[in-house]
């Protein structure tokens, strides 16, 4: 069973941080602030595992990003790093070629997509087409309402700016 | 005016883009900033605003650990909006922030039942998703009926979410099994590779908790095991079955075929084959063929370049080394490898099985080649390696060591490793092997020497302890010195101030031992009469020592005595009186020599007391039994725990770190506390339940002995006198000192007690630990209980279908009676079908309790 998913870069911020068991806040932060020490200093060569407390870690480094994954002992190590790749597989595929700024701007549907992707702590859907498919439904569903409210919104801003310009240019005239 | 305030707020709101944005300029205070906006964000009417405060909270939450508790009841506002959108908000911000002591919780239960209800799959998939990650038992209590109908649900994905909250429900609500576990267990015949995936899950972390419950489903997981394709799927059901097979040993045999099969496979998933291999050497290592393909297919991880695969290559060979070490030995070189890799991991998997390949012939050869690496590795993994074969070597009291003059230049060795952080072991066993075995003492001695006289080592406080056990060995044995002189002039060497007082004590004392012995050789080889005696005595020790002149004699008692003039002044009161006494005797000494080298009376004060002094150093101290408390006659009407129950609850914490520090400080103060009385100090102190200060003067000592005569064991030293080989007499039959193993006479199977006060306190602390788990794992948890019942009556069920339509498995003859035992009991139940289901499931309980197996395996499979 997967105990908590953690994705940070390589200076220890955390993009992502999914819990399966409950933690403390500043018990969150203990663990982060570990693996992250962990995982960091590994030579590529290394082996992905490390043991953590009582579990272990199993991560993988893509670019500047490391994807952690805390399970039981007994589970298959092998088996996770191929569940990591597939989580990072899709998410390229979501955000075409994805970076880490993607993560950063679009939080809210990374963790729609490990929601999707995992369970209670258990995998739940290995194929990948089924969860994009899932989530083009779901962005569907988002109200289109909100997105012509938050363009709406754009064009009022934008409208507060050229105006202050237009009577800059109009005192700037009869200055003239 | 406050709908246009509202509506101002939300037409000027910054979205969770515009904060994110904010962050990334990295203004000073911009989230305390933030925090205010959303504080009054979240109060606003609208549910729009709202929502996306509660969002921006959240990502501030996750990412920047901001509180968000106090926004408990604003997310149940948020998720009661109709909106998907809010409702998704509201249910991330849910699942994030709540726990079981949450408040607001049961305010949630109609929401999550509503959408639980809902005619939109998505909506359900929110709820469950959020249900399963803060389920309470409350929650899963009230909430156990709409799972139950999700369960059946003919979406697809919300029937697969459903199965894994039952993961949850049944955790915290054990009933719900009653309602729910039927419909799961028909789901393992789904196929939906999807929905297989999820139930398999479910039942693998059910099965890690509780194996035994889930053995009736064997023939279920048996059907997948064979069928499945999906490698998610097969190894979650492998881990099932490694469970199972543990308490069900003839499963074993049926599933080694299937699992051979997903081995034999030339496209096999890396994960899958790993995952068969390890199920293999876990569970099923009585499975010759099995065992046979799984030590081929290992090597192929072995060799690997990939790290990952050689790790999980040697880690897999652990498991099995305890049982089939041979197929550790086939692996021989690649181990070796593996020990210079560069990932820690590795070379720590490496050594582990090194060292479970040590025997008598080996050990030289491997000790050498680990040395090699210790002194080539880093700080960490190099003690790594000196702690496993110090533990290995140590093993039942030094079973695979033959050349004791080889392991104690071994130890010696270490010792010079620059990063050595072994004292405290290496001090343990050089005493050891001082006191067990006696012809090893000569190379102890010399070992010791070279220890002593190195002023080095003085500055490296991790090898102190060592050098204690050394200084002690060559005093107490200073016999098979070549140069007593030497050790002296090095016990007393000037930068053994870098040294702890306690060790400072020690090598006065050992000094002390040394100038005695010197000073005997010497009156004896003066004394015409007594010559024969002394070379008697010393010639046991090889006789390398022969007189000393006057001269000499007088050289070695000055250099003592202006050692320990500078001693004297020490702060440290153990040091200063040790010094002192020391010195009382060499004044005393000196004296008697000056009058001695005019007059020729061979009688005197000196002679009288360095023979008494030698008599009280001849003592041979040996190995105590860790028993040997037991042999200690209760006398009658002796109530220690009555009296003392509650002195112990006040001394608790006084008493714990002695007994956690036991085998260290119960030498340490073995070397300090020598007693003229002729006591055994170590037998006295198993005797006598607390231990005594190491300064107790020895008049005590002989005043306590002879008051409380019965608490005391009888010293070795008598039985040695009343018969010379020492094996019939009650003590030392159980626990003859390892004086007796030569390196001649070695032999495997010896009677010598393992490291004692350790061993006494595991015995004591695992008997009762044990006996819990062994009731427990039956039927002791509510789940288990509630899961064997449920299964009884489905075992049942399906073994009538089974037999009905006459598809037999496995038609081996021995099978039969217990089918027909089976059928009997059928029978039997159909008659009181009548009984009402609640007497009944009690009815099967008890019968359970009565058979010897509590959960019969359907035969179909075995």
């Amino acid at each position: 069973m997967i105990r908590f998913i953690l994705l940070q870069n390589r200076q220890g911020k955390t993009r992502l941080a999914k819990y399966y068991v409950p933690l403390e806040e500043s018990e969150k932060h203990k663990v982060e602030y570990e693996v992250h020490r962990l995982v960091v200093n590994r030579d590529a060569k290394f082996t992905n595992f490390v043991e953590f407390r009582t579990h272990k870690v199993i991560y993988r480094r893509y670019a500047g990003l490391f994807f952690s994954v805390c399970v039981d002992i007994t589970d298959n190590e092998l088996a996770y790093l191929e569940c990591i790749h597939l989580f990072v597989e899709i998410l390229d595929h979501f955000f075409s070629n994805v970076c880490e700024l993607d993560l950063v701007f679009n939080f809210h549907k990374v963790y729609l997509i490990l929601d999707e992707f995992i369970l209670a702590g258990e995998l739940q859907e290995t194929s990948k087409r089924a969860i994009i498919e899932r989530m083009s439904e779901l962005e569907k569903l988002e109200d289109l309402l909100l997105r012509c409210f938050a363009e709406f919104k754009t064009t009022m801003v934008m409208l507060r700016f050229v105006k202050g310009y237009v009577e800059i240019i109009i005192l700037n005239l009869f200055y003239l | 005016m406050s709908s246009s305030n509202s509506l101002m707020d939300s037409l000027f709101q910054r979205s969770l883009e515009d904060l994110i944005k904010g962050l990334r300029l990295g203004e000073s205070n911009f989230i305390s900033r933030s925090l205010e906006e959303i504080r009054r964000e979240i109060k606003a009417t609208d549910l729009s605003t709202k929502s996306v405060a509660l969002q921006k909270l959240s990502y501030l939450a996750a990412l920047h650990g901001v509180d968000m508790t106090w926004a408990a009841f604003h997310a149940v506002e948020v998720v009661s909006s109709s909106r998907f959108a809010h409702k998704r908000i509201g249910y991330h911000a849910i699942a994030q922030s709540f726990n079981d002591q949450t408040p607001v919780l049961l305010l949630i239960t109609n929401q999550i039942r509503k959408d639980l209800n809902s005619s939109n799959e998505y909506e359900v998939s929110l709820a469950l998703e959020c249900l399963a990650r803060i389920g309470s038992e409350d929650l899963a209590r009230d909430l156990t009926s709409e799972v139950f109908t999700l369960l059946g649900s003919s979406k697809g994905l919300v029937r697969k979410k459903a199965i894994g909250v039952v993961l949850r429900v049944f955790d915290k609500y054990p009933d719900a099994v009653k309602v729910c576990f039927k419909r799961l267990v028909e789901n393992l015949e789904s196929s939906d590779p999807q929905l297989l995936s999820a139930v398999v899950g479910v039942f693998c972390e059910l099965t890690r908790k509780d194996p035994r419950s889930y053995l009736p489903l064997a023939p279920e997981f048996y059907k997948i095991l064979v069928d499945s394709r999906n490698n998610w799927v097969l190894i979650k059901v492998l881990k099932i079955f490694s469970k199972l097979a543990f308490i069900e040993p003839r499963l074993g045999k049926k599933v080694a075929d299937p699992i051979c099969e997903h081995m034999r496979k030339q496209n096999v998933g890396k994960s899958l084959l790993f995952e068969c291999i390890r199920t293999v050497f876990s569970s099923l290592s009585d499975q010759e063929t099995a065992l046979k393909l799984a030590v081929v297919k290992i090597k192929e991880f072995l060799v690997d370049d990939d790290p990952n695969l050689k790790y999980l290559g040697l880690h897999a060979l652990t498991i099995v080394a305890g049982k089939h070490l041979w197929a550790v030995l086939e692996n021989k070189e690649a181990v070796v490898k593996a020990m210079s890799d560069e990932d820690p991991n590795v070379k720590l998997e490496a050594l582990h099985l090194l060292m479970a390949m040590v025997n008598e012939d080996n050990v030289t050869e491997i000790s050498r080649i680990l040395m090699n690496y210790a002194l080539k590795s880093d700080p960490l993994f190099c003690n790594e390696i000196i702690g496993s074969v110090l533990v290995a070597c140590s093993r039942n009291s030094y079973e695979i060591i033959v050349d004791f003059d080889w392991y104690l230049s071994l130890l010696g060795e270490m010792a010079r490793v620059p990063y050595c952080q072994r004292g405290k072991e290496i001090e343990y066993q050089l005493i050891d092997i001082g006191t067990r075995v006696k012809d090893a003492r000569m190379e102890l001695v010399r070992v010791s020497r070279a220890l002593v006289i190195d002023p080095a080592l003085l500055g490296n406080h991790f090898l102190h302890p060592i050098l204690s056990a050394a200084a002690w060995a060559s005093g107490e044995y200073v016999e098979f010195s070549k140069a007593p002189y030497e050790i002296a002039e090095a016990l007393l060497q000037p930068r053994t101030c870098l040294l702890p007082p306690s060790i400072t004590a020690i090598y006065i004392h050992s000094a002390l031992k040394v100038l005695v012995f010197s000073l005997g050789v010497y009156f004896s080889a003066q004394d015409p009469t007594s010559s024969t005696l002394a070379q008697e005595s010393t010639s046991s020790g090889s006789s390398v020592v022969n007189g000393f002149t006057y001269s000499s004699i007088s050289s070695l008692v000055n250099m003592i005595e202006s050692g320990l003039t500078s001693l004297s002044g020490t702060i440290d009161v153990e040091v200063q009186e040790r010094a002192k006494s020391v010195l009382g005797f060499i004044g005393m000494i000196k004296h008697e020599m000056a009058e001695k080298a005019t007059s020729q009376d061979t009688e005197t004060e000196a002679r009288k007391a360095i023979a008494f002094m030698e008599d009280v150093f001849s003592e041979e101290l040996g190995p105590v039994s860790s028993t040997a408390q037991e042999k200690v006659p209760l006398p009658e009407g002796l109530e220690l725990n009555e009296n003392l129950e509650g002195l112990q609850e006040i001394c608790r914490e006084v008493l714990e770190p002695i007994a956690e520090s036991n085998s260290s400080s119960f030498y340490s103060s073995d070397k300090v506390s020598f007693s003229v009385a002729k006591l055994r100090i170590r037998d006295q102190e198993e005797a006598s339940s607390s231990l005594p200060p190491p300064l107790e003067s020895s008049s005590l000592l002989a005043e306590h002995r002879k008051r409380h005569g019965l608490y005391y064991l009888s010293s070795q030293k008598a039985d040695d006198h009343n018969d010379g080989d020492g094996n019939d007499n009650n003590t030392s039959n159980e626990y003859p000192p390892a004086n007796e193993i030569s390196v001649d006479s070695f032999k495997p199977k010896k009677k010598i007690s393992k490291p004692r006060p350790v061993v006494v306190k595991l015995d004591e602390g695992d008997e009762p630990k044990t006996k819990p788990d062994a009731s427990s794992s039956s039927n002791g948890e509510p789940l288990s209980r509630a899961i064997q019942t449920a299964l009884m009556g489905k075992g049942k069920e399906k073994e009538s279908e089974k037999d009905n339509h006459e598809i037999h498995l496995d038609t081996e003859n021995t099978e039969q009676s217990s089918r027909r035992e089976n059928k009997k009991k059928k029978k039997e139940k159909k008659k009181k079908n009548g009984e009402s289901s609640k007497n009944r499931s009690r009815r099967q309980r008890d019968e359970e309790a009565s058979v010897t197996k509590p959960v019969e395996v359907p035969d179909l499979l075995l």
